[in-house]
């Protein structure tokens, strides 16, 4: 490259007003083995620039992908324990009813009269109990005399007013 | 986002807010951390991602704003950000080992600029941003980007052409 255009360049990038391109020209430039004596010093920094380039960051980054928990999957989970709940509990809930509904009698005849036997004797045991309440009739005869008392007390109300 | 997904798009600058974290802080071992902690941030916005317009130049600035937290801090516990990247380069030229110690001189001129001008000649000269992204990255206009890129690049050549004059400056 010409000197005079990299003697150029220099003063424009002192300035701060050479472009990107052009910055790279003269970086090519002072890459090359030989450069203009009087340029030498720019030699090292434009090295530096390149060299420093290359520095890479080698450490690891310790990224921790956090797990939050998903509260959905608790009545996911919640569900499918009713489900088994309901599942295992099904069975034995159906063969008891099962035993109750169609009793222990083999005829419906036979549990027709076993039925009104114990009716029966329900209502006999009932009807002694209202017996030993009737007693309580002469309470109210008691109550009845007692009323003559009231005969009692018109009288005293009498001497009582003269 | 899935992991993947995300380094996809932090990938291809994470070795630049690396080297800002750099420049700024100097130890390479504090850059490291500063990486660390802005990827781990865009990590946990991940889902915001999408909204930031240009999400390198949104870390970008990220970062910077972090360098400069971490320096404050530093300066305020009255500590002093020591760095221990001396490295041997292995290079058995004479000339290289030359050119690599100007190098060095370079890095150590480019040390002694101020933050913000180091800034702009980090993402300038070395990340090649365009003068309209690095404004936006660090919140200035364009010309008071100019102006500035153009003193540090000014004090450089100077420093530079002393210390190739007369040895060491």
């Amino acid at each position: 490259m010409v000197l005079a255009r990299i003697e150029e360049l220099l003063e424009k990038y002192e300035n701060g007003e050479t472009t990107l391109n052009e910055e790279q020209q003269l970086k090519d430039y002072f890459s090359q083995e030989t450069v203009a004596p009087h340029l030498e010093m720019y030699k090292p920094m434009f090295n530096y620039f390149l060299v420093n380039k290359q520095e890479q960051f080698t450490k690891d980054v310790p990224l921790k992908t956090k797990r939050t928990f998903n509260y959905k999957w608790i009545s996911v989970a919640a569900v499918a324990v009713l489900m088994i709940g309901i599942y295992l509990t099904k069975e034995p809930i159906v063969d008891s009813y099962n035993e109750y509904a169609y009793g222990t009698y083999d005829k419906p005849e036979d549990a027709l009269n076993e039925v009104s036997k114990q009716l029966a004797m329900i209502s006999s045991h009932f009807n002694k109990g209202t017996q030993a309440v009737g007693y309580l009739g002469k309470v109210d005869e008691g109550t009845a005399t007692l009323g003559y008392l009231n005969e009692i007390e018109n009288t005293t109300s009498i001497i009582f007013k003269n | 986002m899935t992991q993947t997904e995300f380094l996809n798009i932090v990938m291809p600058f994470k070795d630049k807010v690396f080297r800002l974290a750099k420049r700024l802080l100097v130890s390479t071992e504090e850059a490291e951390d500063a990486t660390q902690e802005v990827l781990l941030k865009l990590w946990r916005n991940k889902t915001k991602i999408h909204e930031y317009k240009n999400v390198e130049a949104f870390s970008m600035t990220m970062t910077k704003n972090f360098c400069f937290d971490k320096l404050k801090s530093k300066q305020a516990q009255n500590l002093k950000i020591v760095h221990s990247n001396y490295e041997e380069k292995n290079t058995p030229l004479q000339k290289q080992v030359e050119l690599n110690d100007s190098v060095n001189w370079v890095s150590k001129i480019i040390e002694e600029l101020p933050e913000q001008q180091r800034m702009i000649v980090q993402l300038r000269d070395i990340e090649e941003y365009d003068f309209d992204e690095i404004a936006k990255m660090l919140d200035m206009n364009n010309t008071a980007v100019r102006v500035a890129l153009s003193r540090a690049r000014k004090t450089i050549r100077e420093k530079l052409t002393k210390t190739h004059n007369y040895g060491v400056s």
